[in-house]
């Protein structure tokens, strides 16, 4: 590393930063890849879809959350999501010729394969934060697991965004624990919060005809449970929470039958590009 | 200290964030942000300060810990050195016999 000093940076303590020069389709990962067969190209729609649609859950918390730096931080990880989102829709899309604005924009509710805990509402801060750590940890047990692919592409998508994600699950980790442990009202919150997200956890760990034909390329969901429980285990003994022992839900995103709130949010994700279709802005 | 939570619009405390830009340099004040204790107050002033790559090291420290100089008499407390030579040590003829000086 070479060592600098404060004037060589003059008045610009970002260093050259233009936006406007930045191809952002060249940062994607996975670079030019090409989706070998319908299979891979149907698994990276799983993967794409679950962190788009968590992504456009948590941008709606910009100028919403209790505080400006919470805005802020939540705003970061959506951003981080929708970049995994579109490095594994382009992937997708490359089997069938279409690009990541065609499946994020004009696919309909049914044609989406993400899993319901990423579909569950924002709630109060509490449920918000319950469904990070529940995302956040699996996504980190995923992208581990994925970067050893035998698909180049999907392993270097992964490779970029479990070092992200691993942030993701401290952010949820630390909030876990000052709510658990904060004033009796926010305990109540965080203790019916993780009642509410827990039963949509099992539909991540649940094997499928898609992820068996795919071995070696898709990660087994049922292999990362263990990883995924010891996670959640010490975090909740920490917090002093209990893990909620009802039954998990039969829910089937990864077979295109969604949670309620899906429609809603994909109205609303979808309008603009619909309405004006071309439109760039 | 209020218990937190007591009010309806209590907002977190204020913390100083200061910032190493790469090796062999000093930490630098960035900026100020709001955070319930020192951990968020760090993670916090990563979000803020440190995504363009700015950082490697990041100090926090309790806006109510730091000591300022009082504004109001910074004429008497900054007062310039400017025509007082006398105050340099180069003012001074060395005197004769004194090696070393």
């Amino acid at each position: 590393m070479s060592e600098t000093s404060h004037a060589d940076r003059g008045n610009e303590p970002h260093g050259e930063v233009t936006v406007d020069e930045v191809m952002l389709s060249a940062e994607l990962a996975g670079g030019e890849g090409r989706a070998g067969s319908a299979d891979v190209a149907e698994y990276a729609l799983w993967l794409g879809d679950d962190a788009l649609i968590l992504s456009q859950q948590l941008g709606a918390w910009i100028a919403r959350a209790p505080e400006l730096e919470e805005d802020v931080a939540l705003g970061n990880i959506a951003l981080d999501l929708l970049g995994h989102a579109r490095s594994f829709l382009r992937y997708a899309g490359t089997f069938d010729g279409r690009t990541e604005d065609d499946l994020a924009y004009w696919r309909d509710e049914s044609e989406f394969r993400c899993a319901w805990v990423f579909q569950q509402p924002n709630g109060d801060f509490a449920q918000t934060i319950a469904r990070q750590l529940a995302a956040s940890t699996y996504l980190f047990e995923l992208y581990t697991a994925l970067q050893r692919s035998s698909d180049e592409t999907l392993a270097a998508i992964a490779a970029k965004a479990v070092k992200e994600v691993e942030y993701h699950r401290d952010h949820a980790v630390q909030w876990t624990l000052r709510l658990a442990g904060g004033t009796d009202e926010s305990r109540r919150r965080m203790v019916r919060a993780v009642g509410d997200v827990w039963p949509y956890v099992g539909e991540l760990f649940r094997d499928e005809p898609l992820t068996d034909r795919l071995d070696g390329v898709a990660v087994r969901p049922s292999a990362l449970q263990p990883g995924f429980d010891a996670v959640v285990a010490a975090v909740f003994a920490e917090a002093g929470l209990e893990l909620p022992g009802g039954p998990m839900s039969s829910a089937g995103g990864r077979h295109g039958s969604h949670f309620p709130a899906l429609g809603y949010l994909l109205a609303e994700m979808q309008v603009l590009a619909r309405q004006h279709p071309g439109v760039t802005w | 200290m209020t218990t937190p939570g007591a009010a309806d619009r209590e907002t977190w405390p204020l913390w100083e964030v200061f910032v190493r830009a790469g090796r062999g340099l000093s930490h630098v004040h960035a900026g100020s942000l709001h955070a319930p204790d020192a951990e968020f107050a760090l993670r916090n002033a990563r979000d803020l300060y440190t995504r363009r790559g700015e950082g490697t090291s990041i100090w926090v420290v309790p806006a109510d810990a730091i000591t300022t100089s009082d504004p109001d008499s910074k004429g008497a407390f900054f007062e310039s050195p400017a025509g007082k030579n006398y105050r340099h040590a180069s003012y001074y003829t060395a005197s004769e016999g004194v090696p070393h000086l």
